[in-house]
């Protein structure tokens, strides 16, 4: 068993139309390279599912989106992603926004194979008028209550960024945070992980960071070697976010041509050069995590 | 507990601000902004010990976390409180969140999502409604709004309802509305609830120099005067200590236009 892909494999898995979800959170730990992949591919009228940060910005500005499901899509000391901002004022995609502990039960849902998750969040909000496909339900025991059926959010693929991973599928995640990775793995169809570090088998190597697995390999299709794939979002603990690149991709939103510029200079050259184009490996590994 | 003679508008507002938690004994504080944030540091110091606070990030501290560099700090952690957890928290009610809406409307519904336009197509997209629906009809919220005015205040209900409150037309058929918990609500005028009668809000202090009639003319919804409405207490000196100690690069003179002084010339 061997589940090693490299990223243009990946992408070719990929169909117009699919849903796909995204690990991580805001510019925390995004599979960012096969993002980059998906950029420079034909995919078009995705469904994107995130606790997004640029994955969906990007996206967004390339058009490959027509519909976001999101609890959120920032860069988050820019409380909100610029492309994504542009998308939601040009009316551009069609968008289910969230309260992000929905969004945790509709995967948590479609993770178990149930068609919803009973819950109040959500009730006496607008996210009832704005997502007029949700439905209440009556808890059939004495209380009789009236409760939001979060319904399953089922995703064709998830796409996750790890820290190590090996060719059976095994993965581990470094960080003081697993996020809702797991629950993304779940409720997806296929997972391919991008990974910092590729073995053959984690156990070997790793043995004592095995709790820091997030989901059993049985849920992963394919895992792509792809060192610096989180650039410019964090991979704890590899390296912090890259805010000077953020900034230049959030300045590119607000110039004519922009995205092209960006799209230019840093995506269109492909994977191999694409560490070089941004200062290099060195320059990258140097970068400190957030604090707050 | 001398009072302080000099002291900003922020830090008076972190003062009244950190008495929001005073008698919630156990619960997950969190203070969203520098205000707010330095108000439950401040708290969980003086006045509700057993406050639980995080790093930002996903570690509780005993300790509140100064702002900014840390230079040789380093945090001592007592527990995680990874996102995961803190929706846990949420949702079993043991929080109580100080938030910042953009828009606050009569019922003390609260919105972070969007201004004008439609939904679809709004005029001007901003956070989206984040966790603040849920918050909102878990546990208790108390909210820091930095620019007291009808555009904060707004006379019919707020363009999206991101946070619930006290509006029994916005439960859907057969639902019974939630036991909303709404804290204070402090600006920088005043300090003010929704506990007045239907949940009227009420004024409960003004901040040294400020009138009723000027709290009521920056407000689009009635105001109440709460019995034994004050003036909002100045700082006490080991208040402005620990302040002082919180905010060591002084982030919280950055919140209000001009970092006015607290007590406002007449």
């Amino acid at each position: 068993m061997n589940k090693e892909m490299d990223l243009k494999a990946v992408v070719a898995q990929l169909r117009d139309g699919m849903t796909i979800g995204f690990g991580g959170w805001g510019p925390r730990r995004k599979p960012m390279a096969l993002v980059r992949e998906i950029l420079r591919s034909d995919l078009k009228d995705l469904t994107l599912v995130a606790y997004g940060g640029p994955e969906i910005g990007m996206l967004c500005a390339a058009g490959k989106v027509k519909k976001l499901i999101y609890g959120f899509v920032s860069l988050d000391v820019m409380p909100i992603e610029p492309y994504f901002r542009k998308a939601r004022e040009a009316g551009a995609v069609e968008v289910s926004e969230l309260d992000e502990g929905l969004l945790l039960l509709g995967l948590q849902a479609a993770g178990h194979n149930l068609p919803f998750a009973a819950t109040r969040v959500g009730l006496g909000s607008d996210v009832m008028k704005y997502n007029p496909h949700f439905k209440t339900v009556k808890s059939p025991y004495d209380d009789g209550e009236v409760l939001l059926a979060m319904p399953a959010i089922k995703l064709d693929v998830a796409l996750i960024h790890a820290s190590r991973a090996d060719r059976l599928g095994n993965t581990q995640t470094d960080g003081p945070d697993p996020f809702f990775d797991g629950l993304f793995a779940r409720a997806a169809d296929k997972v391919f992980v991008t990974t910092e570090v590729l073995v053959d088998r984690i156990g070997d190597e790793h043995s004592d960071k095995a709790k820091s697995q997030l989901f059993e390999r049985c849920l992963v299709t394919g895992v792509v070697s792809a060192p610096l794939g989180a650039h410019p979002t964090a991979a704890h603990e590899a390296y912090g976010w890259d805010m000077g690149h953020l900034k230049d991709y959030a300045a590119s939103a607000g110039e004519e041509g922009g995205w092209q510029r960006y799209f230019d200079q840093y995506v269109k050259g492909g994977d191999a050069s694409y560490a070089s184009s941004v200062g290099g490996e060195a320059k990258i590994r140097a970068l400190p995590l957030p604090i707050f | 507990m001398t009072t302080a003679k000099e002291f900003t508008l922020a830090e008076l507002i972190v003062a009244v601000g950190a008495q929001a938690w005073a008698s919630d004994g156990e619960v997950l504080a969190t203070g969203i902004g520098p205000l707010p944030r330095l108000a439950a540091g401040l708290a969980k110091l003086t006045c509700a010990p057993g406050i639980m606070m995080t790093d930002g990030e996903a570690y509780l501290v005993e300790d509140p976390i100064p702002l900014g560099p840390r230079g040789d700090y380093k945090p001592k952690f007592s527990g995680w409180m990874p996102y995961g957890r803190v929706f846990d928290s949420v949702w079993s009610g043991r929080r109580h969140a100080m938030v910042t809406p953009v828009q606050v409307d009569r019922y003390g519904q609260g919105n972070i999502s969007a201004l004008g336009g439609e939904f679809q197509k709004p005029k001007v997209a901003m956070l989206g409604v984040r966790g603040f629906p849920g918050n909102s009809i878990c546990h208790k919220n108390s909210m820091f709004l930095p620019s007291h005015s009808k555009r904060t205040f707004v006379e019919g209900e707020v363009d999206v309802v991101a946070s619930v409150g006290y509006n029994a037309k916005n439960w859907p058929e057969g639902a019974k509305p939630a036991d909303v918990k709404l804290g204070v609500v402090i600006t920088d005028l005043c300090v003010f609830d929704f506990n007045g009668p239907d949940h009227a809000a009420q004024v409960l202090s003004l901040h040294p120099g400020v009138t009723f009639e000027q709290v009521q003319d920056a407000t689009g919804f009635p105001l109440l005067r709460a019995e034994g409405m004050t003036t909002t207490a100045a700082p006490t000196e080991e208040q402005m200590a620990i302040i002082a100690r919180l905010d060591p690069h002084n982030v919280r003179a950055t919140v209000l236009k001009g970092n006015p002084p607290g007590v406002r010339a007449a």
